[in-house]
C-alpha cells in the first residue's frame, strides 16, 4: 500500500516523547513518560478506543494478576483503574501456595475505557492525539521524530511504539475478510513499511475472540452460576480494601458437546485456519475452539464461561469459544451448547492477524539496539494480553524518559519480577506465536508473589520518581514491621502448658513434648500465625498484609531460602556485563552455532548469553575467560 | 561464576603408584574436615603443611592417606585447596572422590580447576588461550563420552522416567495457570504412586553405577586384520556365552560390531572392525576408514594375523596403524599349516619401525605375541593371562574421563532422587501442589544433565501439547 503526502508540514509545538497507540501498553507508557516530567504526545487511530479490552472482560488472571500487581507496584496505572470499574473479583488458585494465588477481576468494559481516559486527559505534560502514524524519522541511527498520514511532522527525541494489533490487521471469519483492527477499528496499514526500511524485521501473528451474545436471549437456568469472593482484595496497592466490597455480577459456566464438535468437524474445511487463508502464527495456550475438537478429539465436552461485559450492556463474551468459522457455522455452533440453543450474536467471532516484531531486536531497556531513541511494548512486541502490554509499556516509558534524563535505563530481572520473565523471554527466546505470561515460566516464582510486588519493586518506581515520599515511606514501615514480627516469631518460646496442648490439639496437631517457638509452630502445615493468637500473650494487632508476609516467610521458609542461594547464582552471571563491541568470530574456541546466535543477539550479559538457545555451557566458560582477558588487556 | 567447592581426581586413573583427589573452593576445608581423622584438624592446620591420617566414610576406613592443606591465595586455583594423597588403586580413589562428594563438594566440570586458576588471577594474560581450548577440549570430549558411552537401556530408562515427571508437572502447571478449566486437587495421592516408583528405578539406577554397569566403561579394545584372519570368530570365542557378560549396544553402525566383554574381572568394550585392505568399494572403504579412527581412540588393538597366509602390504598398513599403541597380536589358525611364525613377525614390525623411526630400537619384542586358534578355542587362556599381567603392571588404563563421566552422572541420579524425596515429603505434609512441580522440576533437569538435554522450553511445551487450555 503505497500512498503520497503532498502536504508535508512541521507541526511547532514542542514534545519530548511520542507515545504510538493508546492501549493498555501506550496508556502506561504515556502516563510514565508525562509523569516524569517529559513533553509526551499519544497517537491513537480512534480517541474512542483508548485502553479499550477488544477480547476477555477482565483484568488478572494466573500470573497476570502479579503483572497487575507490578504495574502496580512500580507506579503503574492498570490496578487502580481496575479497582474502580471491576465488577467480579476472584482469587485464583486460593488453596494452593501463595506464590500462584492470582487476582483476576471481570470488568466493565466502558468504565474501564472512560476512567483511564479520564486519567490521561487529567495528565500534565499529556497530550492524545487522534491520527495515523506513518512514518518513523531518524538521523544517524537517531530517531527525531515522527510523520502521520496527514503530512505533519513532530519532532521528537523518543519515540514508543506501542501498536498492538494494528500494523495490517486483517480480521478473518470462514470467506470474510476485512482490513480493519479490532472492533473493526481503522488499521494502520503504513508504518509497517517504514519499520522495515528501518532494518526492523517483522513477524506476523494471530489472535482470536469468541462472539458476543446479547443477555437477553441466554438460558442461564441450564448453566452453573459462578460468583466473585466474598472478601475482594483489590488490584493496587493504595486501594482500601473498604471501597472494593461492591455488589458483584456473576458469571456462567456451560459446556459444549458432542454436537457442537460434530458441527465444527463438519464445517473443518470451511475454516480459514485449516484453508490456509490465515498465515499468521496463532498463540497454542488459547486455542479457538475448532483447534480444541481437532487436538483434543478425545475430550467429549469443553468449558465454556459466559462473562458480562459491562453493567451497560447487553453482551456476553463467550469464554473458551473462539472462532474463525463462517458465520452460519458460528449460530449452528453456539446454538448446540445448554442455555445459548436462542442465542443471538451481536459480534461474530473472529481470527486477526497483525504485524509485529522479532523482540530479540531489542534491548532489555525495550529500546531497539539499531535505533537510538526507539522504544516498544505490548503485542507489538510478540506478547499477548493487556497485562504484559501494560507491563512493556510501563517499562518503555520510564526507559524513554530515563535515556532523556541520562540516566540508564531501568531493567528488572528475572529474580525481581514476573516483568523480567516477561521481558528478558521477550528480547532473548525466539518465539513463533504470541507470547504469554504463565506461572512455569517463573524460576524464581516462590519469590515473585503477588502478595509481595510492593516489597520486591516500589522502591524502584521511588527511584525512578513514579512513587510519591508518602507511598515510599509507609512501604520502609511496613517492611519494618514485617522483620520486628518475624524475629518475635522465631524468638518467642512456647512452653508445654495446657492452654498450649489443647490449642494444638483441636487443630489436630501433634502435642509437644518440649519446648518450642512460635515460628516453629507456624511451619507445621495445620497451624497458622493467626490460630496461634490465643497461646501468643504479647502479640499487637498488625495489619492484614503484615501478617500475611509474616506468615508466607515463616511457613515456606525452606523453599524460599533455597530460591534465594538459587538467585544469588542467578545474580552472579547477570551482573557479569558483556561489552557491545565484542567481536565473537575472534573467540576461536567457540563453536560456530555459538558464535552465530551471540553475534547475532549480543546479550548484555554472561546470564543472558547462557540462556540463548544454542549456546552451550562450555560456551559461556570461554566466554568468561574470554571476557576475563578482555578487560585486562582494556 | 560459581565459588562453590569442586573435587575431582588429579591423577590418572591407573591402578599405580599414587592418587591424588583435589578439592578447592570456599568450603574445601570443611569438606575435609568432615571426612578426615588425624592429628588435627586441618582446617585449623597451617598452610602449606601435610598430613598423615585417615579418610572415613561414616564409620569405615577407606583409606591411608596423606593430606596436603593449602590456603588461598596461593594454591594454583587461588582458592582453598585440599590434595588427598592416597594409594592409587582405582576402586580407592573413586570411593575417596565419592565420599568427598556427599560431604559438601561438586565434581569440578571439564577444566574447571584450569578456568578458576585463570579467573583468580593465577595465570598469564598470554595464556587464556590456552585455557579456553583446554576447556572446549574437554568439554567437547566429556560431552562427547556421556552421550556415547551410555548404555542404550539406560539412557532409554531415563528418557522415560523424564517423561513420566514432565508429564505430571505439566499437569500441575497447566492447572495452576488455568486453575478454572483443570483441576488439581487430590493430585498429591496419584503423584505419590508415581514417584515411589520413579524412585525405585532412581535406586535401581544408582546401584547399578556402582556396578560400572551405567557406562559402557572399560578398556576400549578394537580388533583388526585383513579380511577373514578370523577376527569374528575371536569375538565369538572371547563373547562365548559360559565365560563372558554380552550385552547388546545400541549405536552400532552395520560395519562395526560392538560388544562388552568380563575378561578376568576385566571390562573390555570390544569393537569388531572390517578387515583392512585396498578397496575400491566404496562402503567397504568406508569401514576401513572408520576401523583406522578406532584404533586411533583405543586403549587396546588385538591385531589378528592369518598364519595360513603370508605377510603382505595389508599388514604393513596394519602394523603401521598399530605398533605405537598397546596391541597384542594373535597369529591366528594355528590349527592349520603355517606359512608364518612370530620370528617373521617381529622382522616385520621391525623393518616398519625402522622405516619411520631412524634408531629403531627392538620396539618388536614389546608387542606380546599369541599363538591361538579361534575355531579350536586354543591360547585364549594365554591371552587372558597377558591381558591382566598388561593391567596390573599399568600398561593398561581405563579412561579417566570416563570414569568421572560416570561419576558425575551418579552424582545426578542422586540429585534426582533426593528432588524426588522432597516431593514425597511435600505429598505427606499437604503442601500445596505447586510446591511438588518445583522439586519434580529439579529431578527432572538432573536427569536431563545425564542424557545431555537441557530443559528449554520443554515445560511450555508439554503443557501445550497434553492439556488443553482455556480462552
Amino acid at each position: 500500500m503505497k500512498y503520497s503526502v503532498n502536504s508535508v508540514w512541521e507541526n511547532k509545538d514542542v514534545y519530548d516523547i511520542v507515545v504510538v497507540g493508546a492501549g493498555h501498553a501506550g496508556c502506561e507508557a504515556a502516563l510514565a513518560s508525562a509523569r516524569l516530567g517529559f513533553k509526551t504526545i499519544m497517537f491513537t487511530v480512534s480517541v474512542d478506543s483508548i485502553a479499550l479490552m477488544p477480547c476477555n472482560p477482565n483484568i488478572g488472571g494466573s500470573s497476570k494478576g502479579h503483572l497487575v500487581r507490578e504495574v502496580d507496584a512500580l507506579g503503574g496505572e492498570m490496578g487502580k483503574i481496575i479497582d474502580r470499574t471491576f465488577i467480579q473479583s476472584k482469587m485464583l488458585n486460593s488453596s494452593k501456595g501463595p506464590a500462584v494465588h492470582s487476582l483476576r477481576a471481570q470488568a466493565d468494559k466502558a468504565e474501564y475505557t472512560k476512567e483511564m481516559r479520564r486519567v490521561l486527559q487529567n495528565q500534565k505534560n499529556l497530550d492524545i492525539r487522534q491520527m495515523e502514524v506513518t512514518n518513523i524519522l531518524t538521523e544517524d541511527g537517531k530517531i527525531t521524530g515522527i510523520q502521520t498520514y496527514s503530512g505533519a511532522i513532530y519532532r521528537c527525541r523518543a519515540v514508543i511504539l506501542c501498536t498492538g494489533t494494528y500494523l495490517k490487521a486483517r480480521c478473518i471469519y470462514g470467506e470474510v475478510s476485512m482490513q480493519t483492527g479490532p472492533n473493526g477499528l481503522q488499521s494502520a496499514n503504513y508504518l509497517t513499511d517504514s519499520l522495515k526500511s528501518l532494518g526492523i524485521k517483522m513477524y506476523r501473528f494471530k489472535t482470536g475472540t469468541p462472539a458476543r451474545i446479547d443477555k437477553n436471549t441466554i438460558d442461564f437456568s441450564k448453566m452453573e452460576e459462578q460468583k466473585g469472593d466474598n472478601r475482594i482484595i483489590p488490584f493496587s496497592f493504595t486501594t482500601d480494601p473498604e471501597d472494593v466490597q461492591i455488589e458483584q455480577v456473576s458469571c456462567w459456566l456451560t459446556y459444549t458437546n458432542e454436537k457442537t464438535h460434530e458441527i465444527i468437524k463438519n464445517n473443518l474445511d470451511r475454516s480459514p485456519l485449516f484453508s490456509g487463508m490465515i498465515e499468521g502464527t496463532g498463540p497454542r495456550y488459547c486455542p479457538s475452539i475448532e483447534d480444541k475438537v481437532v487436538k483434543f478429539s478425545d475430550k467429549n465436552r469443553h468449558q465454556v464461561f459466559i462473562e458480562p461485559e459491562g453493567l451497560n450492556t447487553t453482551e456476553m463474551y463467550i469464554g473458551g469459544m473462539s472462532s474463525s468459522l463462517p458465520e452460519d457455522v458460528q449460530y449452528a455452533m453456539y446454538r448446540s451448547v445448554p442455555g445459548l440453543e436462542h442465542a443471538k450474536i451481536v459480534r461474530n467471532a473472529y481470527a486477526i492477524e497483525y504485524d509485529c516484531i522479532d523482540a530479540r531486536q531489542l534491548k532489555s531497556t525495550l529500546e531497539f539496539k539499531n535505533i537510538e531513541g526507539l522504544f516498544s511494548g505490548g503485542q507489538f512486541n510478540g506478547s499477548s494480553g493487556y497485562e504484559e502490554a501494560a507491563a512493556q509499556g510501563l517499562i518503555a516509558g520510564i526507559n524513554a524518559a530515563r535515556k532523556l534524563q541520562g540516566k540508564e535505563g531501568i531493567v528488572i530481572d528475572r529474580s525481581e519480577g514476573y516483568i523480567g520473565v516477561l521481558i528478558d523471554d521477550l528480547v532473548t527466546k525466539e518465539s513463533h506465536e504470541p507470547y504469554r505470561m504463565m506461572t512455569s515460566r517463573a524460576e524464581y516464582r516462590l519469590l515473585l508473589r503477588q502478595d509481595n510486588a510492593d516489597l520486591r519493586l516500589t522502591k524502584i518506581g521511588y527511584e525512578v520518581g513514579l512513587i510519591d515520599e508518602k507511598r515510599y515511606k509507609d512501604l520502609l514501615k511496613k517492611e519494618n514491621m514485617i522483620e520486628e514480627e518475624i524475629k518475635r516469631m522465631e524468638h518467642t518460646n512456647i512452653g508445654t502448658s495446657d492452654e498450649v496442648q489443647k490449642l494444638l490439639s483441636s487443630y489436630e496437631s501433634t502435642p509437644l513434648v518440649s519446648g518450642t517457638t512460635l515460628a516453629d509452630l507456624i511451619r507445621r502445615p495445620e497451624l497458622s500465625y493467626e490460630a496461634l493468637a490465643p497461646i501468643d500473650k504479647e502479640r499487637v494487632v498488625l495489619p492484614y498484609d503484615v501478617k500475611e508476609q509474616v506468615e508466607i516467610n515463616i511457613k515456606y521458609e525452606g523453599y524460599i531460602k533455597r530460591q534465594k542461594r538459587q538467585v544469588e547464582q542467578f545474580k552472579k552471571l547477570e551482573n557479569k556485563k558483556i561489552p557491545q563491541n565484542i567481536n565473537y568470530d575472534d573467540i576461536q574456541s567457540l563453536r560456530i552455532e555459538a558464535k552465530q546466535k551471540l553475534s547475532q543477539l549480543c546479550p548484555e550479559s554472561i546470564g543472558q548469553a547462557s540462556r540463548i538457545s544454542g549456546v552451550s555451557p562450555a560456551d559461556i566458560s570461554v566466554l568468561l575467560v574470554y571476557l576475563e582477558s578482555y578487560y585486562k588487556k582494556n | 561464576m560459581k565459588k562453590d567447592t569442586i573435587a575431582a581426581i588429579s591423577t590418572g586413573m591407573t591402578n599405580s603408584g599414587i592418587g591424588i583427589v583435589r578439592i578447592s573452593g570456599d568450603e574445601a576445608f570443611k569438606v575435609i574436615d568432615r571426612i578426615y581423622t588425624g592429628k588435627e584438624i586441618l582446617s585449623k592446620a597451617d598452610s602449606h603443611t601435610i598430613h598423615y591420617g585417615y579418610i572415613k566414610r561414616n564409620r569405615d576406613i577407606i583409606d591411608e592417606v596423606l593430606v596436603t592443606v593449602m590456603k588461598a591465595p596461593k594454591t594454583f586455583t587461588g582458592e582453598d585447596t585440599v590434595e588427598i594423597n592416597c594409594h592409587g588403586g582405582i576402586f580407592v580413589i573413586q570411593k575417596i572422590l565419592e565420599t568427598v562428594l556427599e560431604n559438601g563438594a561438586r565434581t569440578a566440570e571439564p577444566g574447571e580447576f584450569t578456568k578458576r586458576a585463570f579467573l583468580n588471577g593465577k595465570m598469564d594474560l598470554s595464556q587464556a588461550e590456552a585455557v579456553i581450548d583446554v576447556i572446549q577440549s574437554k568439554n567437547e570430549y566429556a560431552l562427547k563420552s556421556s552421550i556415547s558411552q551410555l548404555k542404550g537401556s539406560i539412557r532409554r530408562k531415563i528418557e522415560d522416567i523424564r517423561k513420566e515427571i514432565l508429564y505430571h508437572t505439566a499437569f500441575i502447571e497447566t492447572a495452576l495457570d488455568d486453575p478454572e478449566h483443570i483441576s488439581v486437587d487430590g493430585y498429591g495421592e496419584r503423584l505419590r504412586k508415581t514417584v515411589e516408583e520413579i524412585k525405585i528405578e532412581l535406586k535401581k539406577l544408582i546401584s547399578s553405577s556402582d556396578n560400572g554397569r551405567i557406562m559402557k566403561e572399560g578398556i576400549q579394545t578394537v580388533i583388526v586384520g585383513k579380511p577373514n584372519a578370523g577376527k569374528s570368530s575371536l569375538l565369538n570365542v572371547l563373547s562365548g556365552k559360559e565365560r563372558a557378560i554380552v550385552t547388546d549396544i545400541e549405536g552400532t553402525t552395520r560395519d562395526i560390531l560392538e560388544e562388552q566383554i568380563q575378561i578376568q574381572g576385566l571390562n573390555l568394550n570390544i569393537i569388531d572392525t572390517a578387515g583392512i585392505r585396498d578397496t575400491e568399494d566404496i562402503i567397504e572403504k568406508m569401514g576401513v576408514e572408520k576401523a583406522k579412527e578406532y584404533v586411533k581412540d583405543a586403549d587396546l588393538v588385538l591385531y589378528v594375523a592369518d598364519v595360513s597366509r603370508s605377510l603382505d602390504e595389508n599388514d604393513e598398513k596394519i602394523l603401521n596403524l598399530v605398533y605405537n599403541k598397546k596391541t597384542i597380536i594373535l597369529l591366528n589358525k594355528s590349527d592349520l599349516e603355517s606359512v608364518i611364525t612370530k620370528q617373521d613377525m617381529k622382522e616385520k614390525i621391525n623393518k616398519i619401525i625402522s622405516k619411520s623411526i631412524s634408531d629403531g630400537k627392538d620396539i618388536s619384542s614389546k608387542i606380546p605375541m599369541i599363538d591361538i586358534s579361534a575355531k579350536e578355542e586354543q591360547g585364549i587362556q594365554e591371552f587372558e593371562e597377558i591381558l591382566k599381567k598388561m593391567f596390573i603392571k599399568g600398561n593398561l588404563s581405563f579412561n579417566d574421563e570416563i570414569y568421572i563421566t560416570n561419576l558425575r552422572q551418579k552424582s545426578a541420579l542422586k540429585e534426582a532422587l533426593k528432588s524426588l524425596e522432597k516431593v514425597t515429603e511435600s505429598i505427606y505434609k499437604k503442601m500445596p501442589e505447586d510446591f511438588y512441580s518445583i522439586d519434580l522440576m529439579d529431578a527432572y533437569e538432573a536427569l536431563g544433565s545425564i542424557t545431555g538435554e537441557t530443559i528449554g522450553e520443554d515445560l511450555i511445551n508439554e503443557i501445550f501439547s497434553k492439556f488443553c487450555m482455556g480462552k
